[in-house]
């Protein structure tokens, strides 16, 4: 669709669109600059900050000495790759029966993926409680069968995988629908199984696409909060997770070890943006060859 | 693009199977035990949960708070996408990056941060408590948390449409006699209306589920400075025999808030396509 609108404007170098005054320009961007640096830069420097403000030494005892703090880091690298692993597999599945084949209800489908996105996290965390609970609907049978989930951590899992559902099949379904089947279904006609479909075709077409997607699951699912506040019961050193710990320590008046974990989470978002713009440096280029290489013929 | 009408390829019935049980098991079994339990409740208990003069205030905070900072964004992240399409300065593509921030940063931190920022002693609050501008553990606190979370939907919805815009029409404008200002309003911006809409429509759902920050930022006072979401939490450790259902009745009200604002989404964005096309 932008294609045939972007193709004018690339025949045509000399044209170039008008421009602003100078002053509204500097104007504008002096603007956009205080903007980003009041809401986004200032808070990340203050982290920081507030993290070593006691020096390196103990910004180190505040990660590492506290048994509780290590635990809840490393029980969200546990908790988050599940749930991406989780939701790959289902974004797989759906990014496959949706752009490939047409069936009832398939809009539908498309909407309820959706879902999760918009349904308040701590609304999910109820919800859970409602079924794992002792009172839901579930609980009294699980409890029979001697099953524990409500604040445990298949419970942590659970509700991270609710919240961060829609990320992967979300990139996935655009990715495979505009590539298309058609080089799947020449492999098929030259007798290729199902398997060797997906490992030699698909997955090598929506590879980007798909890091794309878990990289985004993977940081909502290591920074989720509301849903895993509710069904975690917040027992440290048990079912706190990096946020809930962050949350404890600033109601106990921690503030350094509160910022000394909020400065993790915070690198660790910072390395996701930056596997995010090399992914999407991938994405165009391959975009950009693959627009040489389909040109080469017509011209 | 080619339409599969044939189900030729394999894996249809395994995948769609596998769809809709996970989406059954992981989505809509809970969010049924929650409206089950709801309808569980008689039509009095269910008033009487929801409809409380604590509730009320915490729906008003919530909605008041999420559209004003809703409102915000659109004006934001209308300033940066054009700022970062149209304009070049140093260090645009690490100012570009830096747009995705809130979405990767937990939101846990943001609400820690900027409850530090701007208290009395804090790098910002040092120069705006001083002139009346509470903006830590106040309304306003929450709007502004909603603004760094909600922005980022803006410039992300706006981007693509701003690059997409045709110079030609721009150029036809000055050519009949417009200055830049009368273009902007009169051209441009009708045609960036469908994808500011969509942004703030974002935004404004984001906010209506934050809870994550809002914790840290807003003190939670009852009737002053307690969202809907901690009114069902603080429902939910109440721990009376009657609070979880209490909690589920208010839950209800969200859910179905959500669905709207879904519903809402959806039809916007089909809108928005439609415009593409």
């Amino acid at each position: 669709m932008s294609n045939a609108r972007m193709a004018p404007l690339a025949d045509k170098p000399g044209l170039r669109r008008a421009q602003d005054p100078l002053w509204v320009r500097v104007g504008l961007t002096t603007l956009a600059v205080l903007v980003m640096l009041v809401l986004v830069v200032i808070p990340v420097v203050n982290v920081f900050y507030e993290a070593l403000a006691e020096g390196l030494g103990t910004y180190w005892r505040n990660l590492t000495g506290d048994p509780d703090t290590r635990h809840a880091i490393g029980l969200t690298l546990t908790v988050a790759p599940l749930a991406v692993v989780c939701n790959v597999v289902f974004g797989l599945a759906a990014a496959w029966a949706i752009t490939r084949f047409r069936f009832p209800g398939r809009t539908l489908l498309v909407t309820l993926i959706d879902v999760p996105l918009s349904v308040s996290p701590v609304v999910a965390g109820l919800s859970l409680v409602l079924l794992f609970g002792l009172q839901g609907f579930l609980g009294p049978w699980l409890r029979a069968n001697g099953i524990e989930i409500l604040f445990t951590v298949p419970a942590l899992v659970i509700a991270t995988t609710f919240v961060t559902l829609p990320f992967v099949a979300r990139e996935l379904i655009p990715v495979m629908e505009s590539i298309g089947p058609d080089e799947e279904l020449a492999a098929l006609s030259l007798g290729a199984n199902g398997r060797q479909i997906f490992w030699r075709i698909t997955l090598p077409n929506i590879k980007w696409g798909l890091l794309y997607g878990v990289i985004l699951c993977n940081a909502r699912a290591m920074g989720e909060f509301g849903a895993v506040y509710v069904v975690s019961g917040r027992i440290a050193g048990e079912t706190n997770t990096m946020p809930l710990q962050v949350e404890l320590l600033f109601q106990d008046f921690n503030t350094p070890a509160a910022f000394a974990l909020a400065s993790v989470l915070t690198l660790l978002a910072a390395l996701t943006l930056l596997l995010k713009m090399w992914v999407e440096r991938r994405v165009r280029r391959q975009a950009a060859e693959h627009q040489a290489q389909s040109k080469v013929p017509i011209q | 693009m080619a339409r599969v009408t044939a189900r030729v390829l394999p894996g249809f019935r395994l995948s769609l199977s596998f769809t809709l049980v996970y989406l059954s098991v992981l989505v809509l079994l809970p969010l049924g035990a929650c409206i089950v339990t709801a309808a569980g409740l008689t039509w009095e208990q269910f008033r009487s949960a929801v409809w409380t003069e604590r509730a009320r205030a915490a729906y008003a905070l919530t909605f008041g708070a999420s559209l004003a900072a809703a409102l915000i964004s659109s004006v934001v992240g209308l300033l940066i996408a054009w700022v970062l399409v149209r304009y070049d300065f140093p260090a645009k593509r690490v100012f570009d990056s830096l747009v995705d921030l809130p979405f990767a940063l937990p939101t846990a931190v943001a609400g820690l941060v900027f409850s530090n920022l701007y208290v009395a002693n804090g790098w910002l609050g040092q120069f705006l408590v001083p002139v009346g501008i509470e903006a830590a553990y106040s309304r306003l606190a929450i709007v502004v948390v909603l603004v760094f979370i909600g922005f980022p939907f803006v410039v992300r919805t706006l981007q693509p449409v701003i690059e997409s815009l045709d110079a030609e029409v721009e150029e036809a404008a000055a050519l009949l006699g417009a200055n830049r200002w009368q273009t902007f309003r009169r051209v441009i911006f009708p045609s960036l209306m469908p994808a500011l809409l969509t942004g703030f429509t974002l935004a404004f759902a984001r906010g209506l589920g934050e809870y994550g920050s809002i914790v840290f930022v807003s003190g939670n006072m009852p009737f002053r400075t307690e969202i809907a979401a901690f009114l069902i939490v603080s429902r939910l450790e109440e721990g009376r025999p009657n609070s979880y259902k209490e909690a589920t009745a208010i839950a209800t009200v969200l859910l179905v808030a959500s669905f709207l604002m879904l519903v809402v989404i959806n039809r916007l964005e089909a809108r928005s396509r439609r415009w593409d096309e």
